[in-house]
């Protein structure tokens, strides 16, 4: 079974800053990791060739730096990498992202199945799944959040709802994006993860040329929805601070919920 | 294409500083110097009064979108039962709609469902297209997309709304590569540009730290998904509206996806989200003892409990009830957040509540600023004194 891996490398946006004068973020100093919902597609891929063969190529889109979550999800076991990497696919939204990830895709060939994390921690836009599964004209399932069973035709899947969840028969090839209960990802094993960081690691770095793809089809040029503003978070208010001991402040307070309406049950 | 600047001709004014999105300039030697993360954007482009930066890139032009009409939302129902994201969204298309002057139109797929179109309706829609299939009895992801990419191509709406639900976000990027246009994931405030009449399409990133406006000037629909919880329902009971019905056609081996099973999980708890009081508790409430309390409040309130992620992580209340960015939304009357330090993450989920009440012992604690009313002081004595109170008159 071969299945292909998109990862993402992310900000640990547990830890932003903002730059106080400016509102935008301060992204020095910042960890890269991998997103998180993409290690567990990572996990699922390396578990599903466990048992079934094939291979599981790694396909990350972003700055050099990137490498790094090549080299731990081979690490992790993944067979191969490839870090499109380009300036010219620089401020791509997800139109661009999609159209640039599914071209790689094409040109890798054939493949079972494509994984990937159900959103990125830095945007959670959720979209890129979905629009590399219509690109490449391969039917989808979201959400997955377990991997019941799979046949040479379908693999069969639980979808998590707001409210439960559906089983799923899913017709290969198709894309999957899952989510952390699917399952438990794994450390990277230290000797994979050492050989996978030096030179003849089985990482390939492709372009926007590589890939077949003019400029003006890809990055900010080729988007869709651009960002035209950003700025901190308002959600000041009036903030007034009830004084007194706390029998007072309380009685103040309920005096004031009881002038907008409010009433005990 | 590229994005650079010609030294002399900079005067040093900082325009571009200010309105780039991603922070990429900055001054240097009292001149404008664009950095590593510059995405090529070209916001920078027009605000420079001395044309001090250049671009190889061709301007873009803008197809004409005028046969593009009409505001649309995805009328979303699982079993014949309407997900409230719809009508909320059906809310803000009035809104939006009114300032265009242009009408409104809910898409209802299912099976048997007709129904449904009289609430939408009474929720504000003008139009109803109804497509009805068994296939698409439940939803699934290309027989959706495919009904709804018919009605796009042979209506051409101008923006079309869909929840930001696990349906929402399976379809709505789907629908947008197969008709060719973008997608802002996750609104939280849609608004008409007063100059283009374009869509502004606000949502957070990078964790609720940064809030980011997004145009989508280039395609048509302007699509975006929104949470639920986050737009406001305007019922209109007396409105009339129009339904009109799609035949589509469909081949189950065109569709992919067989469902096999639906497992209703029961709920654990209640539903957070429908709360008119909420009181949430924050780490300061120390343990799940602490929670009693707060219960108690709820209680008497006729409220329900709701919490930080991180009392959540500890154990103290289910995840069900976590308010914030990788929680839930809420919209209360009374939202009272007892030990909560106000994290940008948690207020993300729950600043559109009416009044905020805050108590915490540390004056300097964010969650004062963006409360109506704070009491600083230890929530163990401000809480019983609370209960004590409210319990003695029935005001």
């Amino acid at each position: 079974m071969d299945i292909i891996v998109l990862v993402k490398q992310v900000p640990d946006t547990t830890d932003v800053k903002l730059d106080p004068k400016t509102g935008n973020i301060i992204r020095e100093g910042l960890d890269s990791i991998i997103n998180p919902d993409d290690l567990h597609a990572l996990e699922a891929a390396i578990s599903l060739k466990e048992t079934w063969g094939g291979k599981v190529t790694v396909i990350s889109m972003g700055p050099l730096q990137a490498i790094d979550a090549l080299s731990e999800a081979i690490g992790m076991g993944a067979d191969k990498g490839i870090l499109l990497s380009d300036k010219a696919f620089a401020g791509a939204d997800t139109w661009a992202t999609s159209f640039t990830l599914g071209k790689a895709i094409k040109k890798l060939g054939k493949y079972d199945l494509i994984l990937c994390g159900r959103q990125a921690i830095d945007g959670d836009t959720a979209q890129i799944g979905p629009q590399v599964a219509d690109y490449l004209q391969i039917p989808q399932t979201t959400y997955v959040c377990e991997i019941e069973k799979v046949n040479k035709k379908s693999i069969f899947v639980k979808r998590q709802l707001e409210n439960g969840y559906e089983r799923i028969q899913c017709v290969l090839p198709a894309l999957l994006t899952v989510i952390g209960e699917l399952n438990m990802p794994r450390y990277p094993d230290v000797g994979r993860l050492i050989s996978a960081c030096q030179e003849k690691a089985p990482i390939k770095f492709w372009n926007a040329a590589d890939i077949g793809v003019k400029t003006r089809q890809i990055g900010a040029e080729g988007s869709l929805t651009h960002v035209i503003k950003t700025f901190a978070p308002k959600f000041k208010r009036e903030g007034e601070i009830l004084e007194g001991d706390t029998k007072d402040a309380v009685r103040n307070l309920i005096g004031k919920l009881a002038e907008v309406g409010m009433r005990s049950e | 294409m590229t994005v650079w600047i010609e030294a002399e001709l900079c005067d040093g004014c900082r325009r571009c500083l200010k309105i780039c999105p991603y922070g990429a300039l900055e001054l240097r030697d009292g001149r404008a110097y664009i950095l590593e993360q510059c995405t090529f954007c070209g916001a920078c482009l027009n605000v420079c009064k001395k044309g001090a930066i250049l671009t190889d890139a061709e301007p873009r032009t803008i197809p004409d979108f005028s046969d593009r009409k009409g505001v649309w939302v995805f009328a979303e129902q699982r079993d014949g039962e309407l997900n409230p994201v719809s009508l909320e969204l059906l809310g803000k298309a009035q809104v939006l709609a009114e300032t265009l002057n242009q009408e409104i139109s809910a898409l209802l797929l299912g099976y048997r469902v007709s129904d449904l179109s009289k609430t939408l309706i009474k929720y504000g829609a003008d139009n109803v297209y109804l497509v009805e299939h068994k296939a698409l009895a439940d939803y699934r992801t290309l027989a959706y997309t495919k009904a709804v990419e018919e009605l796009v191509r042979k209506y051409k709406p101008n923006i079309f709304l869909i929840g930001a639900s696990h349906i929402g976000r399976d379809l709505a990027p789907r629908v947008s590569r197969r008709v060719g246009v973008g997608l802002t994931a996750d609104c939280t405030e849609l608004t008409i540009d007063p100059d283009e009449g374009i869509l502004l399409q606000t949502r957070p990133a990078f964790g609720g730290n940064v809030m980011a406006t997004i145009a989508n000037r280039y395609s048509r629909p302007q699509m975006a998904t929104v949470r639920p919880g986050v737009m406001e329902a305007l019922p209109k009971p007396d409105k009339k509206g129009n339904m009109i019905k799609h035949k589509v056609s469909l081949l189950e081996k065109e569709i992919g996806t067989k469902i096999l099973e639906v497992v209703k999980e029961k709920k654990k708890g209640v539903d957070i989200t429908k709360a008119k009081v909420i009181v949430a508790g924050g780490r300061g409430v120390g343990d799940d003892k602490g929670f009693k309390k707060l219960q108690k409040l709820a209680a008497i309130l006729g409220g329900e409990v709701a919490g930080t992620r991180i009392v959540v992580e500890k154990g103290w209340i289910p995840s069900e009830n976590q308010v914030g960015q990788t929680g839930k939304s809420v919209r209360p009357e009374i939202y009272i957040a007892c030990g909560v330090s106000g994290a940008i993450q948690h207020r993300a989920g729950m600043m559109n509540s009416r009044y905020i009440i805050a108590i915490n012992t540390d004056p300097r604690a964010a969650i004062f600023q963006v409360a109506d009313w704070g009491i600083v002081g230890d929530l163990h004595e401000v809480v019983p004194e609370m209960i004590k109170q409210l319990k003695g008159k029935n005001f």
